[in-house]
């Protein structure tokens, strides 16, 4: 440890020259302290327990601005006001503060709710639910004498025993919490966090690392057979962006800072990352590491692991990184690799070098009809054959098609209505578009406008081919906007009997159309055979493509009413529905990540060889299982 | 059973009354199959000529062999044009219209995922009743593969193919890019499923009316899209079709003598239009409960080879069960059984016959036992038994003679026509009419086989057991089972399961009782059998041919094909022509073991040991000819 803190401030030290200079380059000088400085850990400093620094999202009280039991901003949801009419609330969002008149009927009718079968969530956390914590009185007071910041509030602790999956979120709904971390630390650097970590194999405590709070794999769970003290590791105060790196296009982050925060204090300098899961107004940049996220826009900037240029993370055998930043090596095996994906049953990831990139001088969306999903995939296969694909490129289904149609605002004119119309009129009759089988694709061009408006014309003629028609810009960006808003949605079903989820995969071209067709139709199947009353909305869209294969991201939601136990029901279907995807030929994950969700079905994707070389690292990295959460292995 | 047999419904009842014509002409709407409407012919050979698969083995071919890809894949669209149907309504109109004559149905209808029908076949007429009752009932009409003899009648064949048939050729094992566009073009068709796909899984007609054993290979094809998650699923529909009397009656009973079927042709087709004016009864189609290909398959792991097979013989287990039996093949059965014994007893050519009354009382002896097996049996309860016994008689006049309240089996020339001068025959003429005759009424009584099948296994065990542990029992059931495992349809692997079946049916009739390890014959056995229980050993070494049967070279070629997994028998690979090596050792040890058992003829499974008994039989008998000279197979194959 000795020799690595040296050689840490050695590094710094240089770092700090460097910086100097790269500053001297820098346009926009007026934020520069804040930015382009290699910060000092603030941990012993007095302003810990202050939200130290403007325009950052994430408090420590979390519950504070957002919700306990549900998706994202506690101002912000979705809700059918008197007049039976769905609005978004809020100011944060494009939506917000709009109506939406069709949604309703959309909701109605395809999953045969209705407004008066309510299923209200419990009103608000009943503390005595909540099991008193088993603290570990050595390590808590050792704790207490580094001055980091922790709690064994009950709120705290539920808030950080759950990530988004829909047994968690709808047990909560029910007022229902099982284990929760016994307490939460807050580290504001990476050096907290080798302390902490130094503790904890210590006193034997168990730590499960926490960033955003986004796991859908069950990630998050606390397990239930866990009798040692757990310590939740906050990673939210560790936010800062160290330095940014012109000449080289990198950027020193912070693991725990979440994604809207890191692109919009880049932006400032007039850089980005590039890097924009679905999640990214909560998720962290540690998460990402640790689960090998994916960004909607990867066809520019690449996944996680292509962003990647140096990674540090604490682990009970001491902090492991690289010596330097070289682009690339050959080193044996790459050990950024086995931190990428490990979910945090190896250590917590603090500081990341990331790549960075101009922010792109153009940006424009744009949309194409197809006359079938079979079409749209051929379309997408030529793109990615052609590698032209644009900044991002989805195929949503029919069902999902009209799942957009239900959420356009209300049109302020008679103008607009009158042109939607003739755009219906003239896909539906004068093309012959079945309304019932098209589907569209949406398109996000990025860069150079001049190469944008190249590149746009080089897509759209390719879907030409295939029968596209191109469906212009509102489409397209719509189709976006869903995304973002389709977990508070999931909070709009909840409160009438209707429950949901994604999940999505990874497969061959060959077996794309196979795939779709063969798990969506298990889901309705499934759904049927479990005594679902109504008919379940089963979609799917193509959301990511490569040279060899795309990622296909499935939907599934059905109304419960009539179900003893809809939460068994659902997890039933959802396992059929994986094991149909793995029957196709499909990933266990694309980006999700493992967990404990699908740990199952592990040792089938990647060989006993393969579980026994995952399990020797762990045996390796922590014999002491002091990382417990017990995902993937 | 009964409430299955009550939704029969005649489909001829209307036909009766009005004009075959307007019927023929009557619009044709099908419901729409999966939504997709029908391709165009041309279109679908495109798709195949375009597959990845084709593709790959014409590339493939191409290199293995020097020519260049065009030349192969004009020789694949060549192939696909013989093989390719080109369904069209006017020419099932104009069948609709001939066919209108003697049918009866029941129909129940599915439609989602791509179907495939599996009726049995028995007869020429298969495939044009099935093509005929789905455009009755304005279903899709399916494709259907056809044997490529059918293609040698000029115009009818045209009309067959045009009426949805494609042909494929008997053997084309070694032909890669024939198989290869074969396989493309039935997935093709039903990965886009605009039509059914139908065809029979026993590959060609029976001739002796048992289910032959399954041919895997058009099923592998059919279940592969699924396999491979092309299509969610695909359902398999076993149809039982069954004749009251078949059309091909006694041509069958010659070819398995030995005389060679008929070339298929048109002007044949014509010659044999004097079956018309016959009275064949009726004709039952049962439709199966639709097996889901998804629901029964393992998914992964387990070998995709041995799931075919399984559900093949599953499958044709499932036409069995729902075959109807008319009173005529029990009736059959128990004059067949009858000959034997007089033969057997009296060793007298002069056959006896059975009265009318005892054949009656038996009769309804037997049916009730079958039904207590789970046989569908279509005996109308109403009638008084003799009303059906004699109607049953009367329609198979050919076969059966009635004289002084006696009933024979017409296998004499003499009492038939006493006035008739006797024209000279030879004694070779003589044994082949009686063997006809015989191997005709055989094969009604063979449409029960299935019914008695695993009980008479069990019973034929018992009797040649040494004690009644179970375990011997039990190994004496699995080595019989084995032996017959050509003669009769015994999915393989699932001894354990017939000997349970076995037991089961026959502790439900009384006749047994089971236990934890013994299984003893109760007492009730001698009650329940209204004739006298008579014993006989066949001399295995006398090759005297007291069981016409043996002559059928269908049983030759099994007995034949049992000897040869025995072991018994071997293949010798000559340069030109292959040759049979008889192991005499091995055949000795085969006939202790069959000949040691007191072969008991007692009523309930007599005529499924004389059957068996038959088959041993022949299996000395086929091992005596090798014995004597070393015949080549080719001799004995089809």
């Amino acid at each position: 440890m000795a020799s690595n803190s040296s050689g840490g401030s050695d590094r710094q030290r240089v770092a700090q020259q460097r910086l100097r200079i790269i500053t001297g380059h820098l346009q926009r000088r007026e934020d520069g302290d804040s930015t382009i400085i290699a910060a000092e850990c603030k941990a012993e400093g007095s302003q810990t327990d202050v939200s130290r620094e403007e325009g950052k999202t994430v408090p420590r009280r979390r519950q504070e601005i957002m919700k306990w039991n549900g998706w994202g901003y506690s101002d912000t949801k979705f809700l059918f006001n008197k007049k039976g009419q769905a609005e978004f609330t809020g100011k944060r969002y494009r939506l917000s503060g709009m109506t939406i008149p069709a949604l309703k009927e959309w909701f109605e009718g395809t999953f045969g709710a209705s407004m008066q079968h309510k299923s209200p969530a419990a009103p608000g956390l009943n503390s005595g639910a909540v099991q008193p914590p088993t603290l570990n009185e050595a390590f808590l007071e050792e704790l207490k004498s580094t001055g980091i910041p922790f709690s064994h509030d009950a709120e705290d602790r539920v808030f950080r025993a759950h990530g988004h999956c829909l047994h968690e979120i709808f047990a909560l709904r029910e007022g229902k919490v099982g284990r929760v971390p016994d307490m939460v630390v807050w580290p504001n650097c990476h050096d907290d966090v080798v302390k902490i970590v130094e503790l904890a194999c210590k006193h034997d405590v168990c730590l499960i690392p926490y960033g955003g709070g986004t796991s859908v794999s069950s990630g998050l769970e606390c397990p239930p057979e866990e009798t040692r003290c757990i310590v939740s590791v906050d990673t939210s105060q560790m936010n800062r962006i160290l330095w940014i790196d012109e000449k080289n296009l990198t950027a020193h982050v912070e693991a725990g800072i979440v994604g809207q925060d890191l692109e919009r204090l880049l932006n400032e300098s007039g850089y980005c990352t590039g890097h924009e899961p679905d999640s990214m107004e909560f998720s962290s940049l540690g998460g990402w590491v640790a689960t090998r996220a994916s960004g909607m826009k990867k066809n520019i900037y690449g996944n996680i692991e292509d962003l990647v240029v140096h990674v540090k993370m604490v682990t009970p055998q001491g902090v492991i990184e690289k010596s330097c930043r070289g682009p690339r090596m050959s080193t044996g095996p790459d050990i950024h690799h086995f931190i990428m994906g490990s979910e945090g049953t190896l250590g917590v990831v603090t500081e990341v070098t990331m790549k960075i990139r101009p922010m792109p001088e153009y940006q424009k969306y744009g949309s194409v009809v197809f006359p079938n999903f079979e079409q749209g995939v051929a379309c997408l296969r030529e793109v990615a054959k052609q590698r032209c694909a644009p900044a991002s490129i989805r195929l949503m289904d029919n069902e999902q098609f009209k799942f957009g149609h239900a959420l356009k605002p209300q049109v302020s004119s008679m103008f607009t209505s009158f042109l939607d119309g003739l755009k219906k009129f003239y896909i539906t009759k004068f093309k012959g578009f079945d309304p019932d089988r098209l589907c569209v694709a949406t398109l996000l061009f990025e860069g150079g406008r001049e190469k944008v408006l190249q590149h746009e014309k080089q897509v759209y003629d390719i879907a030409a081919k295939f029968g596209g028609l191109a469906a212009g810009e509102d489409n397209g960006q719509r189709g976006y906007m869903l995304t973002f808003v389709i977990a508070y949605l999931r909070d709009l079903g909840m409160e009438y009997y209707v429950i949901g989820e994604s999940f999505e995969t990874s497969v061959p071209w060959d077996r794309v159309l196979d795939i779709c067709r063969n798990v969506k139709a298990r889901i309705i199947g499934e759904c049927k055979n479990k005594g679902v009353q109504f008919q379940p909305l089963s979609t799917c869209r193509v959301t990511q493509t490569y040279d060899t294969g795309a990622c296909v991201y499935f939907y599934f939601a059905f109304n419960y009413r009539g179900l003893s136990d809809p939460v068994h029901v659902y997890e039933q279907v959802e396992r059929a529905a994986r094991e149909e995807i793995l029957a196709n030929g499909g990933s266990l994950s694309h980006h999700h990540g493992v967990g404990k969700l699908r740990k199952k079905w592990m040792r089938e994707t990647v060989s006993n060889v393969g579980m026994g070389m995952l399990q020797s690292v762990k045996d390796y990295v922590d014999p002491k299982n002091i990382f417990g959460n017990r995902n993937l292995l | 059973m009964l409430k299955k047999r009550d939704d029969f419904e005649d489909i001829l009842e209307e036909r009766r009354t009005s004009s075959d014509l307007r019927y023929a002409l009557r619009c044709y709407t099908p419901a729409l199959y999966k939504g997709v409407t029908p391709c165009h012919s041309g279109l679908l050979k495109s798709m195949v000529l375009q597959s990845d698969q084709l593709t790959y083995v014409i590339r493939q071919i191409s290199k293995e062999t020097g020519k260049a890809t065009a030349d192969v894949q004009e020789e694949a669209s060549a192939i696909l044009e013989e093989m390719a149907h080109s369904l069209q309504l006017n020419t099932v109109r104009f069948f609709a219209f001939s066919l209108c004559k003697v049918f009866k149905t029941l129909f129940k209808s599915i439609c989602e995922h791509p179907v495939v029908l599996l009726p049995s076949h028995r007869s020429y007429m298969d495939f044009l009743l099935m093509s005929y009752l789905l455009f009755t009932y304005d279903l899709s009409l399916p494709v259907i593969a056809a044997g490529m003899d059918f293609m040698g009648m000029k115009v009818i064949g045209e009309m067959l193919r045009m009426s949805g048939a494609f042909f494929i050729r008997r053997s084309f094992g070694g032909d890669q890019l024939y198989w290869t566009v074969f396989s493309e073009y039935v997935r093709t068709m039903l990965k886009i499923g605009y039509a059914p796909v139908e065809f029979f899984l026993e590959g060609t007609r029976s001739r002796t009316a048992k289910s032959l054993t399954p041919k895997l290979g058009l099923l592998n094809i059919a279940m592969d899209p699924f396999l491979k998650g092309e299509v969610y699923d695909v359902h398999v529909v076993p149809v039982s079709i069954s004749y009251e009397r078949i059309l091909e009656e006694t041509l069958y009973a010659r070819e398995l003598l030995g005389i060679p079927k008929p070339k298929e042709s048109t002007s044949g087709l014509f010659k044999a239009r004097k079956v018309l004016s016959e009275d064949y009864g009726s004709i039952h189609v049962y439709f199966g409960q639709p097996v889901s290909v998804r629901n029964t398959s393992p998914r992964g792991g387990e070998d995709v080879q041995s799931f075919v097979s399984d559900s093949a013989y599953k499958l044709v287990r499932l036409q069995e069960e729902n075959m109807v039996l008319k009173p005529w093949v029990l009736l059959a059965s128990l004059l067949l059984q009858n000959h034997h014994q007089n033969q057997n007893h009296q060793d007298q050519n002069q056959d006896q016959g059975m009265a009318v009354d005892q054949l009656t009382e038996q009769a309804l002896w037997l049916r009730d036992v079958s039904r207590q097996y789970g046989a569908f049996l279509h005996w109308p309860d109403h009638i008084p038994p003799s009303e059906v016994v004699s109607s049953s008689l009367s329609l198979h006049g050919g076969l059966v003679r009635l004289c002084e309240g006696r009933v024979h089996l017409a296998v004499e020339q003499g009492p038939s026509s006493p006035g008739e001068a006797l024209s000279p025959v030879t004694p070779e003429e003589e044994l082949l009419n009686r063997a006809v005759v015989l191997l005709s009424c055989a094969s009604y009584r063979n449409q029960a086989l299935h019914v008695f099948l695993r009980p008479a296994l069990l019973a034929s065990a018992l009797h040649t057991a040494a004690s009644t542990q179970k375990h011997e029992v039990f190994n004496i059931f699995s080595f019989l089972r084995n032996i017959f495992s050509n003669e009769f349809i015994l999915c393989p692997g699932a001894t354990v399961q017939d000997f349970e079946e076995a037991c089961f049916l026959l502790v439900k009739t009384g006749v047994l009782q089971v236990t934890q390890h013994e299984v003893l014959v109760t007492e009730a056995d001698t009650e329940l059998c209204p004739s006298s229980p008579t014993c006989w050993i066949p001399s295995s070494k006398d090759t005297s041919l007291r069981y016409t049967e043996v002559l059928s070279s269908d049983l030759q070629k099994n007995s034949l094909a049992a000897l040869l997994r025995l072991g018994a028998v071997q293949k010798i690979k000559g340069a030109d022509h292959e040759t049979l090596k008889v192991d005499k050792v091995m055949v000795n040890s085969l006939e202790d073991t069959l000949g040691n058992g007191r072969w008991m003829d007692s009523a309930h499974w007599l005529q499924q040991i004389l059957f068996i008994s038959a088959v041993l039989e022949a299996v000395t008998f086929t091992y005596n000819m090798k014995e004597r000279e070393a015949i080549s197979s080719s001799k004995i194959s089809d």
